[in-house]
């Protein structure tokens, strides 16, 4: 963005943008985005690469991480493991947005008996521990990545669509959307067109902390052998890995949690910051 | 509205959530990508043998007759047999519930002890360093995952200073306070970031009312002012966040269960899991579904109790 673009940018969202939170935030996040794309342009060695010269060794300027039980370089393995996590952040979460807001709209617009369903559907869902009933889906369905995501969506998909709902209820009480009605415009043309853009703002808020909270299921899941597989790797799993070793090398399972640590704060800043720039003025 | 009917009503809410509740566990099973016999057999069994499983698991019957047949089960108390214990499931489960129930207890008073204190203190000084040192430092263990802040304690604690034992359950009383204590902190560490942060919010809250300004205006020294008036009136919302934790709470049990090896509902679901013992993972999951709405329902009552303007609604 050139200097003048920038200039046209409304105020509160030009002091949001210099916040700390946004700029640690967005740069966390950055930053994890290039991991994940360009693995190898930062790793400082073949993570896979057995290395029987450097077994267990402890944290040190050539391996800041430590080597694991085959001499490999945890740094490189946990960089390579940005790969998996942020998919987990984006595809246990977009698929429960998308089906949340589109459920969410259309009882909230229309309410009536597909309203009070909803209401109870949530209900029992929130009667479960969140983590249980994933893990309950996972067992059914068997253990896997690709298992992983469907069973978060499945569960994950309510809170959006309660959310969404909540906020086109208030939106269908503006006298503009009973103008759109009045213009004769189609139900679907009023949710899609006119209240989802104004409705949307928590949501999206809401998918930036959740995102956060996709890696520490993710990572949850990976550890305890229900998500990504080894070799496969992912931050939980290179943990479980370490988990053996906690008594004689301490950096196998600690070193790639710093990893998740740095990943869901930086996307709690950043949705806070967003959360801050979009929050209707006055 | 007195207290009696309001549990009465309370009571006649739970009975569609938890019809829904359980046709999602009876769904559970028939989740099952293939035969749900199939994958429950070893490999070499036969036909006959396979059509024993159907008809044990009721699977050879119309859906709605096998769902009624399932929800009087459930009422009567029958859950099935466990493959993986050869037990029935219920016994399996009051087997393992006092372990998770005591770890529960046992994390929700150390958070507890821990939330309560810091969070007056973050909110008397609001917005200076006390205050956001706590913050900062639960807002870094709200971004750890549970089972991290687990091993980080064990690495610590146990395997470098050999101050507490590393898991397991013990036998006694003594043993199981000891034993707990590190799968216990795990939780609470946790658990408090959350109430922590709502907590500060309603203490804010309470000190900015109109009625503590009166109270300090009257001359009311300090103490009397946040014991008698800020404390009691911020209970309530802390009742109800500790009740609305207790998913949270269930969740952190389950992880915490498997990296200290204590044996809960938590660990006999991950066992479960990897024997696919469908019908304990069936049981263990309406387990935990009573546990919360229970919890729910008595963190209600107890609203109503400290505040009767709720009752009415």
């Amino acid at each position: 963005m050139t200097a003048l673009t920038l200039s046209r940018l409304p105020a509160p969202v030009l002091q949001a943008l210099a916040r700390p939170a946004f700029l640690i935030g967005g740069g966390i996040i950055l930053m994890s985005t290039l991991f994940a794309l360009f693995p190898a342009a930062f790793a400082p060695y073949d993570p896979l690469a057995f290395n029987y010269a450097a077994i267990q060794q402890p944290p040190s300027l050539a391996h800041p991480f430590g080597t694991d039980n085959f001499g490999r370089d945890i740094l490189s393995r946990v960089i390579w493991a940005y790969r998996i996590d942020m998919m987990i952040a984006l595809f246990a979460t977009i698929f429960a947005l998308l089906i949340g807001v589109t459920a969410g709209s259309l009882v909230g617009y229309h309410g009536g008996w597909a309203d009070t369903i909803f209401g109870r559907c949530v209900d029992a869902v929130i009667t479960f521990p969140f983590l249980v009933l994933v893990i309950a889906v996972v067992a059914m369905l068997g253990p896997g990545l690709i298992n992983m995501f469907v069973a978060i969506t499945l569960v994950n998909w309510v809170y959006y669509a309660r959310l969404m709902r909540a906020e086109v209820m208030t939106q269908t009480a503006h006298d503009y959307v009973s103008a759109g009605r009045v213009m004769g415009y189609s139900s679907g043309r009023i949710i899609f067109r006119h209240i989802l853009p104004n409705a949307i703002t928590p949501v999206l808020t809401f998918w930036m902390t959740d995102m956060a909270l996709a890696i520490l299921l993710g990572s949850s899941l990976g550890y305890l052998g229900l998500g990504a597989q080894p070799p496969l790797a992912e931050w939980g799993v290179l943990i479980a890995e370490g988990r053996n070793f906690i008594f004689t090398a301490w950096w196998m399972s600690l070193c790639p949690g710093i990893a998740i640590v740095l990943t869901g704060l930086g996307f709690s800043l950043l949705g806070d910051a967003v959360a801050d720039m979009l929050r209707p003025k006055g | 509205m007195s207290s009696i009917s309001y549990l009465f009503s309370r009571l006649l809410q739970i009975v569609p959530t938890f019809l829904l509740v359980m046709i999602f566990i009876f769904l559970l099973v028939r989740l099952l990508p293939g035969d749900p016999a199939i994958a429950m057999a070893d490999a070499k069994a036969t036909e006959a043998q396979l059509e024993q499983i159907r008809h044990n698991l009721g699977l050879d019957q119309p859906m709605p007759i096998q769902f009624a047949k399932f929800v009087g089960n459930v009422l009567t108390g029958d859950l099935g047999n466990s493959i993986l214990q050869k037990a029935p499931v219920l016994a399996v489960i009051q087997d393992r519930l006092p372990v998770t129930l005591f770890l529960a207890g046992y994390s929700m008073a150390l958070a507890i002890l821990f939330s309560v204190p810091l969070a007056f203190v973050a909110a008397l000084y609001r917005d200076r360093l006390p205050d956001l040192l706590i913050r900062s430092i639960f807002q870094i263990s709200l971004s750890m995952p549970v089972f991290y802040i687990g091993l980080i304690l064990l690495s610590i604690l146990a395997a470098r200073l050999k101050w507490l034992p590393v898991g397991g359950y013990g036998e006694t009383w003594a043993e199981h306070f000891s034993h707990l204590l590190l799968p216990a902190l795990t939780i609470a560490f946790y658990s408090s970031a959350i109430i922590l942060r709502n907590l500060r919010t309603s203490v804010i809250e309470v000190l900015d009312a109109e009625y503590i300004q009166f109270a300090r205006a009257k001359g009311l020294p300090q103490r009397l002012v946040l014991f008698r008036h800020v404390f009691r009136n911020a209970l309530i919302s802390t009742v109800t966040l500790l009740g609305l934790s207790i998913g949270n709470l269930m969740s952190g049990t389950l992880v915490t269960e498997t990296v200290f090896a204590v044996p809960g509902l938590g660990r006999l679901m991950l066992d479960a899991i990897f024997a696919r013992d469908y019908p304990l993972i069936q049981g263990l999951t309406l387990t935990f579904a009573v546990l919360v709405s229970l919890v729910f329902l008595a963190t209600d009552m107890f609203q109503s109790w400290l505040d009767p303007r709720l009752r009415k609604s």
